[in-house]
C-alpha cells in the first residue's frame, strides 16, 4: 500500500512539474509572439512612412519638372507617333 | 512544608472554570477565524480577486491605425505615421535650471506661453504641444523633468498637397475626418480601437493574453477612382488658366464614360492640407460638387434631345430665329449672331438662345422638367460625398412661358458642374445616364437609359459640329482624337439680377466621338483678362486635359495625326449664354 502511495506521489510531484514547466513554456513563446507582433506594428509604421515618402518624391509635378527641365524630355510630336493597332481590329 | 503542600494540592485540583475558560477562548478564537475566512471566501471574494489581478494583469488598448487613401494606381493620397504630443501635469512640474528655457526651444515655444499653460494647477492634463516629431520628444523625454510626458499619436499626412485636397479631405488633430473622402468613409477608415486584459510579469512584458474585451480593427484601405496623373495634369492646367484670365476660381471634372468612375476633380484656388493654419472658405470649397451656378447654353442639347426624342423634328428641321430676338413677356432673349433661320444642328453649333428658346415653346413643360430630372438635375448626386448640392429645378407647374424658354437655354436653373459632366455620359454613352463613384470600381457600370441610342448619337454628331471651325468651340479641338461638346457663358446672378461684366465660362464635352471614353467639364468664376467666353476660356482647358488624359489612358486615336488650323483666339463664334 505504502509502495503504491509512493508511486502516486511520485507521479504527482512529475505532473506538477510538468504543469508549471509548460506554463513557463507558453509564457515565454507569447511573450515573444507578442514582440514579433509589435515588431509586425513597426513594420507596418515604417512602411506607411516610406509610402509617404515615395509619394513625395512621385508627385507627378517633380517628375515632370526634372523631365523636362534636366532631362530634356518632352511629348513626341503627333506627326511622329505611329499609332501600332493589335491584330483583327481596325 | 505546609506552603509545598498546598501548591501541591493546587497543581493537582486545579478549578473547573480556567480549564473551561481557555478551551472556550479557543472556540471562540477559532470560530473567529472560521467567520472570517467566510466572509472573505464568500462575501469579498470578488474585491479581493480584484486586488490580487490588479498586481498582475493589465487591461490595454489597442489603438486602430486609420487606413490609408490611395489613387487608383496605388499611389497613398493620404497615410497616417505616428507622432508624439507632449503633455504635463501642472501640479507636478518642477523645472531645474534652465530647463525650461530647453524645452521651450526643444517645442519652438515662447517660455512665458509654456508658464501659461502650466498655470491652471488645478487641472490634471495639460497638452504642451500635439504632434511633435519623435526626435524631439525624445529629446523633452531625455530633459527628464518632472510632470512632463509624451504620449504616441496619429499624424495624418497628404502627399498630393493641394492638388488632390478637396477629394480626400483632411482629418482634424483628434484623427478624425473633416472634410472630404475623409469624412464620408469615416467609418471604414478609422476602425475600431480594441482592449483585452493580460498578465504581466514583474518586467512588464505580457506573458499570457486572459480575455479579448473588445475585438478591435484596423481601418481599412480606401483605393479611390482618382488617376494621380490626370488629377496632377487637370489641376495645373487649371491653375495656369485661372491665373491667366485672372479669374476669381476654377473647376474641372473628368469621369470615366464606362466605368462612371470619377478620374479627376480638380478646384483652384485650392489649400494644402498638410498645414491648414491661414484657411479660407473659398480655398476650401469644393466647387465640383457644391458650387451651384446657371450654366448656361451647356444645357442646349438636352432641350435639342428632347425635341428629337418626341420624333416631330430632325436635326435639319429648320428653325426661324429671325431676326435674332424673341419677346416674351416683357423680356427679350438675344442671339449674339442673328441669323434668319438655323436647323437645329445649327442651333446647337451657333448656340442660338432664340432657336433653343423656341424649340422648348414648342414642348410642354411637364416633358422638360422630366427631361432636366431624369439626367439628374435638381437631384443631389449619390457620391456619398459630404455636402453635394441638388441645385434648383422648380416644379413645371409654377413656370411662366418665359422661364420655360430661359431653361432651354440653361437659364433659371441652377447646377452643380459634376451634375453637367454626370448628365454629359448621356450623350456619350447612347442615351444612358451613368452612376458615379469616387472609389474604385474598375467595372463596366450599368446606367439608367433616358434617351433612345438614336437621339444621343444625332446630338453627339451636333455637339461635334459645335467644336469645328464656325461652332462656338473650335479651341475644344485635339490633334488624334474626335471631341464633342458644348460652350457655355452665362452672366453671374448679383442681387437678384445678371451683372453685366461677370461671367461664368464653361464648357462640357466628351472624346473621342467615335467611342467616347472621357467626359470633362471645365467652368471658370470670372474670367477679366479681356476674355469671357466658354469657346475662348474654358475650351482650351478641355482640350489640354482632354489630350493629356486620352495620351495617359492610352485610347486609341480615332482621327488622323495632322496639325489643327488653329483659330486665333477670340476668332470662335461668341454667344451671349
Amino acid at each position: 500500500m505504502a509502495k503504491l502511495n509512493l508511486l502516486l506521489l511520485a507521479v504527482l510531484v512529475a505532473c506538477a512539474i510538468g504543469l508549471v514547466t509548460s506554463q513557463h513554456r507558453t509564457r515565454k513563446l507569447f511573450s515573444d509572439l507578442e514582440r514579433e507582433q509589435a515588431r509586425a506594428r513597426a513594420l507596418d509604421v515604417e512602411y506607411g512612412q516610406l509610402q509617404l515618402e515615395a509619394s513625395t518624391w512621385g508627385l507627378h509635378a517633380r517628375v515632370e519638372t526634372i523631365a523636362a527641365r534636366q532631362l530634356g524630355l518632352r511629348a513626341p510630336d503627333p506627326r511622329r507617333v505611329r499609332v501600332v493597332r493589335p491584330e483583327g481590329t481596325r | 512544608m505546609n506552603a509545598a503542600r498546598q501548591a501541591n494540592a493546587g497543581l493537582v485540583r486545579m478549578p473547573l472554570w480556567r480549564a473551561r475558560f481557555v478551551a472556550g477562548a479557543l472556540v471562540c478564537a477559532f470560530a473567529l477565524l472560521a467567520g472570517r475566512s467566510l466572509y472573505l471566501q464568500t462575501l469579498r471574494t470578488d474585491f479581493l480577486q480584484e486586488k490580487g489581478d490588479a498586481r498582475y494583469s493589465r487591461v490595454i488598448e489597442i489603438p486602430a491605425t486609420r487606413g490609408r487613401i490611395l489613387d487608383r494606381s496605388g499611389d497613398a493620397l493620404a497615410v497616417s505615421t505616428p507622432v508624439k504630443s507632449i503633455w504635463a501635469i501642472p501640479g507636478d512640474v518642477e523645472f531645474g535650471s534652465g530647463q525650461k528655457r530647453k524645452l521651450a526651444s526643444l517645442l519652438g515655444m515662447d517660455a512665458r506661453e509654456i508658464e501659461k499653460k502650466l498655470a491652471e494647477t488645478s487641472r490634471d492634463f495639460v497638452y504642451l504641444k500635439r504632434q511633435v516629431s519623435p526626435e524631439t520628444a525624445e529629446a523633452v523625454v531625455a530633459l527628464g523633468i518632472k510632470g512632463v510626458h509624451e504620449q504616441r499619436e496619429y499624424r495624418r499626412y497628404y502627399p498630393g498637397g493641394e492638388v488632390t485636397a478637396h477629394v480626400v479631405g483632411f482629418t482634424g488633430v483628434d484623427d478624425a475626418g473633416q472634410e472630404g473622402v475623409e469624412l464620408a468613409h469615416e467609418a471604414t477608415l478609422a476602425g475600431k480601437p480594441g482592449s483585452r486584459r493580460v498578465i504581466k510579469d514583474r518586467l512588464g512584458r505580457i506573458v499570457e493574453d486572459v480575455q479579448s474585451i473588445r475585438a478591435g480593427q484596423d481601418g481599412v484601405d480606401l483605393t479611390l477612382s482618382i488617376d494621380g496623373k490626370i488629377q496632377s495634369l487637370a489641376y495645373t492646367t487649371l491653375k495656369a488658366a485661372v491665373e491667366e484670365n485672372r479669374a476669381k476660381a476654377g473647376a474641372l471634372v473628368a469621369i470615366d464614360v464606362r466605368t462612371g468612375e470619377i478620374l479627376a476633380l480638380a478646384n483652384y484656388p485650392s489649400f494644402n492640407p498638410n498645414n491648414r493654419s491661414r484657411l479660407s472658405g473659398a480655398q476650401l470649397r469644393n466647387r465640383v460638387i457644391t458650387d451651384l451656378f446657371e450654366p448656361g447654353s451647356t444645357l442646349k442639347p438636352f432641350t435639342i434631345a428632347l425635341a428629337l426624342e418626341t420624333g416631330k423634328v430632325t436635326p435639319a428641321t429648320m428653325v426661324s430665329t429671325a431676326p435674332g430676338r424673341m419677346t416674351i413677356a416683357n423680356y427679350t432673349i438675344h442671339d449674339v449672331h442673328p441669323a434668319a433661320a438655323l436647323s437645329l444642328s445649327q442651333v446647337i453649333q451657333k448656340s442660338s438662345n432664340v432657336g433653343a428658346a423656341k424649340v422648348a415653346l414648342a414642348m410642354p413643360s411637364e416633358a422638360m422638367w422630366d427631361m432636366f430630372q431624369r439626367v439628374g438635375f435638381g437631384i443631389q448626386p449619390q457620391l456619398g460625398f459630404p455636402g453635394a448640392a441638388a441645385g434648383r429645378l422648380r416644379p413645371y407647374k409654377t413656370w411662366r412661358p418665359i422661364e420655360q424658354a430661359t431653361m432651354a437655354y440653361g437659364h433659371g436653373i441652377s447646377v452643380s458642374l459634376i451634375q453637367i459632366a454626370r448628365a454629359y455620359t448621356v450623350f456619350a454613352r447612347d442615351g444612358e445616364l451613368v452612376p458615379l463613384t469616387l472609389v474604385k470600381t474598375n467595372a463596366e457600370a450599368s446606367g439608367e437609359k433616358v434617351l433612345s441610342a438614336a437621339t444621343a448619337q444625332a446630338v453627339r454628331a451636333m455637339l461635334e459640329l459645335a467644336v469645328q471651325p464656325g461652332g462656338t468651340g473650335p479651341r475644344a479641338r485635339i490633334m488624334g482624337w474626335r471631341v464633342a461638346g458644348k460652350t457655355g457663358t452665362a452672366h453671374k446672378q448679383e442681387n437678384g439680377g445678371y451683372a453685366a461684366d461677370k461671367y461664368l465660362a464653361s464648357f462640357a464635352g466628351f472624346a473621342p466621338v467615335s467611342a467616347p471614353r472621357l467626359v470633362v467639364a471645365v467652368m471658370i468664376d470670372e474670367p477679366s483678362a479681356g476674355q469671357h467666353y466658354g469657346g475662348s476660356v474654358a475650351a482650351p482647358i478641355f482640350a489640354h486635359v482632354m489630350q493629356g488624359a486620352l495620351r495617359l489612358l492610352g485610347v486609341p486615336h480615332d482621327a488622323p495625326l495632322e496639325p489643327l488650323e488653329v483659330p486665333r483666339a477670340g476668332d470662335e463664334a461668341g454667344e451671349s449664354t
